[in-house]
């Protein structure tokens, strides 16, 4: 038996609230499946689950917020037998093994055994061990009704026979409070509450301000065999088969991690940890303010169109305001493109744990020198801001260049 | 296709990428990815999303043509007869 917990989206997240179950228990899960949605400071995040196995009891009701690394769920592996319902009594016949399964069940003196349960409907355990005659009401639901002053016996009850659930004693302390002022509600767009986004932002990097000792280098790259190289790709090809010259910026950076792995990983606790992979944050900015940079996992291993094709599906759910907990936990380097509007060069900060940034600026055309003659190019400016505990600017210096050269060889990315 | 038909079309998938942003408080004249504040992927998914609808090719190579939103109109019109 497994524990399914709230994850942690990085070290300015301490509790999420689980506002969604896409598993019953009794459902098989496997590795990386999305089993639930938690609702966080960064928006809706998917989170998946680490193993193999089938959902066997939710620990948390809908709408609580409990703080990271809180069990939600209990996950049992196949063959496994169901921990019993926290509320209801072990019936004599469930000590006898669960079909199918080879071992013997741990004694059932030392723990209540029964049988695989069918997918039951969300929180059975209580409603359904609630004697006759009693509220049928799930333990939150109680807790806050008590909380708030709200008569249990006055509401109907919109959960599985009847039983009141979390959402109908909020419903009706919203009621309650309604001919009071009402709060101004949170200011969202797309799914994200921009306030607690802009508290999130302010945390992060006002901890990487506080804590990471930056140092910035900057450097112009031809953009010429980039360009010419994208424009020869998508020729002739429908517009959802087009790349965009980002997708060679993840590359170009991918590829030179390779070679400078310092720049690649997370430093926490005094360490540094080296990533085994690039899994590149993509800096994605949200309609109306606020951004998030979710990863683009194992970048040196895709092709282009890979890197495009995980581009595109990334800022399809970041605009819908939807992502999943990996990809914004584990980037080991963030890139930061400014794509074609705005200015020239930009000078980012490092998202912590992480060591290293690397900032794109809007191409330009300027003057360019190529064998002794001055000709009109376009160009774009590549910045760095890495952690001098871990690295210092020699190794940044050829880092940065690095970059430009594998944007100069397109074709080898 | 009437002139009607592209309008819609174009406003449609507009309001899909950029939801918060009215048309009519736009500069019809202005760049397209600054008064509707879409970036590149935006864009192409812009492309992307009128290409299929309107069964026209939209290359690469013609995106000079699709500067402003009369200009898209302008161009999407011309081809799609």
């Amino acid at each position: 038996m497994a524990e399914f917990l709230m994850p942690s989206l990085g070290a300015d997240m301490e509790a999420g609230t689980l506002v969604e179950w896409l598993k019953k228990p009794g459902d098989p899960v496997k590795r990386g499946e999305i089993i639930a949605v938690v609702e966080t400071q960064k928006g809706a995040i998917e989170v998946e689950c680490f193993e193999d196995g089938i959902l066997d009891t939710y620990l948390i009701d809908l709408g609580t917020k409990v703080p990271v690394g809180t069990p939600l769920a209990m996950i049992r592996k196949e063959g496994e037998p169901s921990a019993a319902p926290r509320a209801a009594a072990p019936e004599p016949a469930a000590a006898a093994p669960a079909p199918g399964q080879e071992k013997p069940a741990e004694p059932a003196a030392e723990k209540p055994v029964s049988k695989p349960q069918p997918a039951a409907p969300a929180a059975p355990s209580v409603a359904a061990a609630t004697p006759p005659g009693r509220l049928r009401i799930t333990p939150a639901a109680r807790r806050l009704a008590a909380e708030k002053g709200v008569d249990p016996a006055t509401l109907t009850g919109s959960g599985p026979d009847g039983a009141i659930q979390l959402a109908d004693v909020e419903a009706a302390e919203a009621g309650a409070a309604a001919p009071k002022a009402a709060p101004e509600p949170p200011k969202t767009t797309g799914g994200f509450n921009m306030d607690a986004m802009r508290d999130a932002i302010a945390a992060a990097m006002a901890r990487s301000k506080r804590d990471i000792p930056h140092y910035y280098m900057s450097h112009r790259s031809d953009l010429t065999n980039a360009e010419a190289f994208i424009a020869e790709r998508n020729a002739g090809k429908p517009p959802e088969e087009r790349i965009l010259i980002a997708a060679l910026f993840v590359k170009a950076v991918a590829k030179a991690l390779k070679k400078y792995k310092e720049f690649n990983g997370h430093y926490e606790n005094g360490v540094f940890e080296q990533g085994e992979s690039a899994h590149i944050g993509m800096a994605i900015n949200i309609r109306g303010g606020g951004l998030v940079a979710p990863a683009i996992h194992d970048a040196q291993d895709l092709d282009l169109d890979a890197v495009m094709e995980k581009t595109r599906d990334l800022v399809a759910r970041v605009r819908a305001g939807r992502f999943r907990a990996k990809e914004l936990s584990d980037p080991t380097i963030t890139v930061s493109s400014l794509g074609d509007r705005g200015v020239e060069a930009m000078f980012p900060i490092i998202y912590p744990p992480q060591v290293a940034i690397v900032g794109i600026g809007v191409p330009v055309v300027r003057p360019w020198v190529v064998d002794d003659t001055v000709v009109p190019r376009s160009t774009v400016t590549l910045t760095l801001a890495a952690d001098h505990r871990v690295s210092d600017g020699h190794r940044g210096g050829l880092f940065l260049s690095a970059i430009d050269k594998n944007l100069q060889e397109p074709g080898k990315l | 296709m009437t002139d009607d038909e592209v309008e819609t079309a174009l406003r449609e998938e507009l309001h899909k990428i950029a939801p918060d942003m009215e048309i009519e408080d736009i500069d019809p004249l202005g760049d397209l990815r600054e008064e509707f504040d879409i970036d590149s992927m935006d864009f192409l998914n812009l492309v992307s999303a009128l290409s299929k609808r309107l069964g026209l090719p939209m290359p690469e190579e013609d995106y000079d043509e699709m500067g402003s939103y009369n200009a898209m109109f302008a161009y999407l019109k011309a081809h799609s007869g």
